[in-house]
C-alpha cells in the first residue's frame, strides 16, 4: 500500500516536473506543437478509417495521410529552426524559416493534390 | 451414297479444271494478234467526250484502229479532222502538235488547203534550220516527210548539212543523245534518230552520198549488240538510265528502235546487216506482252508489229529490207488419244494475216525429259483450205498418253520469199496427249498373314490390307500415274494417307507396324483411293469401302491423336458474340460511417484552433496587462502551463483570468506572441493577437497580400483537384508563385528588420 502511494507520488512528481519544464517553452513553439499534434491526429483518424473500411481509393488514403505526415514533419523542421535554444540556427531569422515552411507546404500540397485522384 | 457421288463429281471436275489451267500456263509460245487486241483497243482508246486528250493520243488511236482494221467511228474521224485543221491553221501550235496533226492527217486524210500547206512547209523549214536537239529535228523533218506524203513537192535544201548535224548526236556504242548538252545516250533516241535520218534521206533533192548513209549500217549493228534477251527467246532494247526522268520502258524503247529501223531500211538500197533471228526475237517480244492494259503500250505494240509485218504500212516508199517474221501457233496443245484429236498448226504473220504458200513439217516428236530418238518419221502436215490450218491426222501408235515435245519446221515454197520472211528455224512446242486410262483387276483384301486371304471386314493389328489394281493406257501399255494415294479415315476424322507405289501392282498395308501411328484408335476406317495424272482423262477420287480395325489398348505413354482442323468453311460463319464484362465495383463503406469519420477529422482542427486561441488569449492578456501588472515570471509560466491543459481552462476561464491578474509579469517577450499571426485572420474572432501585424500602411498591405496569395494558391489547388488539368494549374501557379515570393519577401524581411531593431533596442 505504502509502495503504491509512493510510486504514485513519484509519477506525480515526474509529471509535475515535465509540466513545469514545458511551461517554460515560448508560446509560438507551443502553437507549433499544437499544429503538429493536430496533423498527427488527423493522420491517425484516417488510418483508423482505412483499417475499418478498407483501402479502396488507396491513392486518396495515401495522399491524405502523407499530407498530414508531411505537414507535421515540415512543422517540426520549422520548430527546430525557430527555437532560440538551438544554437545551430542562431543566425537564421525565424521569418526565413517561416518562408521555407510556406514554400515547402505549397510544393508538398501540389503533389498531394495531383495524387489525390 | 448419292452425296458421295456428288462430292466425287465435283472433285473430279475441279481436278480437271486445275489440270487444264496448268496445261494452259505451261504452253509458252507466242500467239499472233487476235480479236482480243481489237476489243482491248476499242476499250483503251475510248475518247473522253468525243475527243482525245492530245493530238498524240488521237494519232495513236487512229493508227491502232487502222492497223487492227477496226472501223473508225465517224465522230472520231470528224473530231480528229477538226483538231488537225485547228492545229495546222494556227501558227501558235507547238512543233510536236503540228507533227502529230500531220501524222493523224496521213491516216484520216482531212482536207487541208494549199495555202495552209505552204504555211506549214515554211514553218517546218525554219524549224529544221533552227533545230539544235534531236526531238526538234525529229518533229520538223518528220513533218516535212508527212507533207511530202500528201502533197508531193517538198525538198530539203541542205539535206547533207542536216544529215551531218543529226549524226553529231551519235555515240560510239550505237546509242544516241537527245541533245549535245545531255551526256546520257539511249536506244530510244537511236530509234528517233534513225527515223529522222530516214526522213532526211527521203527529202534530199539531189541524192545523198551513199557512203554517208552506209556508215549508219555499222551503228545499227552496234546498237543490236546491246540487245537484251529473255529466257523464252524474246529480244528487246532497254535504256539503263539511272536518273532519267523521261526514262522510257523496254516496250517504248524497243518500239522506237523498230520504227526507226524499218523507216531507215525503207530508204536505203542496201540490205541491213541484221540477223533474221533477231527480228523474230523482237517480234516475239511484242507478241509475248499479250494484251497490254495501257493505251500507249498497246499503240507501241501494234505499231511496231505493223512495221515489222510490212514496211509498206510504215512508209509509202518502202522497199522491203527487214524480214517479216512468221509465227507458228497451235489452237490447242492438248490432244486426246481417246477422242482421236488431230494436231492443228496455224502459221500467220504477227498481225494474223495469211502467210505465203509454205509447208509445215513435223520434224520429230520427243518424250519430254528424255533424249531418246524421235518417235515419228519426219513428215509434212496436210494443209486444209477451209480452216487455213495445217493438220496432222491420226497420231501414230507410238504416241501414247504423256507429255511430248513436237518439233516443227516451216519450209517456204518460193525461194524468193526466204528473203522476205523469217521463220526462225525449228520450233519446239510442248504438247500433252491425254486419254482414258483403263482400271483393271481391282482387288481389295485383308490378309491374315503371308499365308492367304480371309474375306472379312473385321481386322486386327496382326493382319494386312492389300489393294491392287492395274492401269492401262488406250494403247494397252501399263500406265504409271503421277499420284496414287490411299486414305484411311477414322470415325474421329483422323486421317492417314499412304502413297500407293506407282508400280501399278499390288499395295499392302501391314497394320502391325502402324499401331502407334494409328494412335491405337480402333473402330471403323473409311478407305478412299485417289488416282490422278495430268494426261489421265478419268482421274478419280473414290470411296472404296471401309474396314473395322481392332487395335490393342493404348499404353500409358501413347501419343494422343492431333486435334483435327476445324471445318475451313466454319471460319466464315458468325463468331460468338462478345459480351463486355464490367469489373465488379469495389466495396464501399456505408455513407454514414464515411461522414462520421469526415466529422472526426475536424476534431483535431477544432482542438488546434481552441488551443491556439487560448494560448493567444493568454499572451494577449499578459501583454495587455504588461504595464499594470507586475507578475512574477514564474507565475506567468505557471499560467501558460495551465493554458496547455485545455480542459482545465475550458471549464473555468474565469479562474484563468483571475489567476493571471494576480500574477505579475516581469519580462515579456513580444516574440512569443508572434505565432498568433500565423494561424491567420480566422482566429481574430477568437481573440488573436495581431500585435505583430505591421502597423504601417505599406507593409500592412503587403502582409495582407501575402496571406491572400497563399489563400489563392490553396484555392488553386482545390480547383486543380476539382476541374483543372496539370498544365493549366502550373501556368496559374507560376503566376501566383511570383506574386507570393515578391510579397512574402517584402513582408518577412520587414518583420525581420523590425524584430532585429527590437532586439538591439
Amino acid at each position: 500500500m505504502a509502495r503504491t502511494s509512493s510510486s504514485k507520488e513519484n509519477a506525480q512528481a515526474l509529471f509535475h516536473s515535465l509540466r513545469s519544464a514545458y511551461s517554460a517553452t515560448p508560446v509560438n513553439l507551443k502553437i507549433i506543437d499544437l499544429y503538429v499534434g493536430f496533423a498527427v491526429f488527423t493522420a491517425l483518424i484516417q488510418v483508423v478509417y482505412m483499417a475499418s473500411v478498407g483501402s479502396f481509393p488507396f491513392n486518396s488514403f495515401l495522399s491524405g495521410v502523407l499530407s498530414c505526415v508531411g505537414t507535421a514533419v515540415l512543422a517540426v523542421c520549422l520548430r527546430i529552426q525557430v527555437n532560440k535554444e538551438n544554437k545551430e540556427f542562431k543566425d537564421l531569422p525565424p521569418e526565413r524559416a517561416f518562408a521555407d515552411f510556406v514554400l515547402c507546404n505549397l510544393v508538398l500540397h501540389l503533389v498531394i493534390m495531383n495524387f489525390l485522384g | 451414297m448419292a452425296r458421295s457421288l456428288v462430292g466425287f463429281t465435283v472433285l473430279l471436275g475441279f481436278t480437271v479444271l486445275l489440270l487444264f489451267l496448268s496445261i494452259c500456263e505451261s504452253a509458252s509460245f507466242f500467239q499472233p494478234i487476235f480479236d482480243s487486241h481489237r476489243s482491248a483497243a476499242v476499250e483503251l482508246f475510248s475518247p473522253d467526250h468525243g475527243s482525245f486528250k492530245s493530238l498524240e493520243e488521237t494519232y495513236e488511236a487512229l493508227r491502232t484502229f487502222d492497223v487492227l482494221g477496226i472501223e473508225k467511228k465517224p465522230d472520231v474521224t470528224a473530231t480528229a479532222c477538226r483538231l488537225v485543221s485547228e492545229t495546222v491553221g494556227s501558227s501558235s501550235s507547238t512543233l510536236k502538235d503540228l507533227f502529230y496533226a500531220l501524222k493523224a492527217n496521213s491516216i484520216v486524210k482531212c482536207k487541208i488547203n494549199d495555202k495552209a500547206y505552204q504555211g506549214i512547209i515554211t514553218r517546218l523549214n525554219a524549224a529544221v534550220d533552227g533545230a539544235n536537239s534531236l526531238p526538234d529535228f525529229y518533229y520538223s523533218v518528220g513533218g516535212l516527210v508527212l507533207v511530202k506524203g500528201s502533197k508531193g513537192d517538198v525538198q530539203l535544201a541542205d539535206a547533207d548539212g542536216i544529215f551531218r548535224s543529226v549524226k553529231a548526236f551519235r555515240q560510239s556504242d550505237g546509242r544516241w543523245r537527245f541533245s549535245s548538252n545531255n551526256p546520257e545516250s539511249s536506244a530510244f533516241a537511236a530509234g528517233i534518230a534513225l527515223e529522222t535520218l530516214a526522213g532526211v534521206v527521203s527529202l534530199a533533192s539531189p541524192e545523198l552520198d551513199q557512203s554517208l548513209i552506209s556508215t549508219l549500217n555499222s551503228d545499227i549493228s552496234k546498237l543490236f549488240d546491246s540487245i537484251e534477251k529473255y529466257d523464252d527467246g524474246a529480244l528487246y532494247f532497254d535504256d539503263k538510265l539511272v536518273d532519267g526522268h523521261d526514262h522510257q520502258g523496254p516496250l517504248a524503247t524497243t518500239s522506237s528502235v523498230v520504227r526507226g529501223l524499218t523507216a531507215f531500211a525503207a530508204v536505203t538500197d542496201e540490205r541491213l546487216n541484221i540477223p533474221s533471228n533477231k527480228i523474230l526475237g523482237l517480234a516475239n517480244f511484242f507478241l509475248g506482252i499479250g494484251v497490254p492494259g495501257d493505251a500507249k503500250d498497246l499503240f507501241n505494240q501494234i505499231d511496231s508489229l505493223a512495221c515489222l509485218e510490212s514496211n509498206r504500212q510504215c512508209f509509202a516508199l518502202a522497199v522491203l529490207m527487214v524480214s517479216i517474221p512468221l509465227i507458228l501457233s497451235l489452237p490447242s496443245t492438248v490432244l486426246s488419244v481417246t477422242k482421236e484429236d488431230s494436231l492443228q498448226v496455224n502459221v500467220n504473220t504477227v498481225l494474223g494475216s495469211n502467210a505465203p504458200p509454205l509447208t509445215v513439217k513435223l520434224v520429230g516428236v520427243f518424250t519430254s525429259g528424255s533424249k531418246a530418238a524421235s518417235l515419228v518419221e519426219s513428215q509434212e502436215l496436210v494443209f486444209d483450205d477451209g480452216t487455213g490450218m495445217y493438220n496432222f491426222n491420226n497420231l501414230p501408235k507410238s504416241i501414247d498418253v504423256g507429255s511430248y515435245t513436237f518439233v516443227f519446221e516451216i519450209v517456204l515454197h518460193e525461194p524468193e520469199h526466204e528473203k522476205i520472211y523469217v521463220t526462225g528455224g525449228q520450233k519446239k512446242v510442248p504438247i500433252f496427249v491425254s486419254g482414258l486410262v483403263k482400271i483393271e483387276n481391282a482387288e481389295i483384301a485383308v490378309l491374315d498373314s503371308d499365308l492367304g486371304s480371309i474375306e472379312t471386314q473385321k481386322t486386327n493389328h496382326l493382319q494386312k490390307l492389300r489393294v491392287s489394281f492395274k492401269l492401262t493406257t488406250p494403247h494397252g501399255l501399263a500406265f504409271k500415274p503421277h499420284q496414287a494415294l490411299l486414305k484411311l479415315r477414322h470415325e474421329s476424322k483422323v486421317e492417314h494417307i499412304f502413297v500407293v507405289g506407282n508400280s501399278g501392282k499390288q499395295f499392302e498395308i501391314n497394320f502391325l507396324g502402324l499401331v502407334e501411328k494409328f494412335f491405337y484408335l480402333s473402330g471403323r476406317y473409311d478407305i478412299e483411293l485417289a488416282v490422278g495424272d495430268a494426261v489421265m482423262e478419268n482421274s478419280l477420287l473414290r470411296a472404296i469401302g471401309h474396314i473395322e480395325l481392332d487395335l490393342p489398348e493404348p499404353p500409358e505413354k501413347a501419343t494422343r491423336p492431333p486435334p483435327q482442323p476445324v471445318d475451313p468453311y466454319s471460319r466464315y460463319g458468325p463468331k460468338a458474340e462478345i459480351t463486355h464484362i464490367f469489373r465488379a465495383p469495389e466495396k464501399r463503406p456505408p455513407k454514414e460511417l464515411s461522414l462520421a469519420f469526415l466529422g472526426l477529422t475536424f476534431l483535431p482542427l477544432l482542438g488546434f484552433l481552441i488551443g491556439v486561441s487560448l494560448a493567444c488569449t493568454a499572451s494577449f492578456i499578459l501583454s495587455f496587462n504588461q504595464k499594470e501588472l507586475n507578475c512574477r515570471y514564474t507565475k506567468f509560466l505557471e499560467t501558460l502551463t495551465r493554458v496547455e491543459s485545455m480542459s482545465d481552462l475550458l471549464v473555468s476561464p474565469a479562474f484563468f483570468i483571475t489567476d493571471i491578474s494576480e500574477g505579475e509579469v516581469k519580462h515579456f517577450n513580444f516574440q512569443s506572441v508572434k505565432g498568433c499571426n500565423f494561424s491567420g485572420i480566422i482566429l481574430l474572432r477568437l481573440g488573436v493577437n495581431l500585435n505583430n501585424f505591421p502597423s504601417n500602411t505599406v507593409p500592412a498591405t503587403f502582409a495582407t497580400l501575402f496571406h491572400v496569395s497563399i489563400g489563392a494558391v490553396l484555392s488553386l489547388y482545390v480547383l486543380f483537384w476539382l476541374k483543372l488539368d496539370l498544365f493549366q494549374t502550373l501556368k496559374l501557379l507560376g503566376f501566383l508563385g511570383v506574386i507570393l515570393v515578391l510579397v512574402g519577401h517584402r513582408v518577412l524581411s520587414h518583420l525581420a528588420a523590425t524584430s532585429a531593431k527590437l532586439k538591439s533596442a
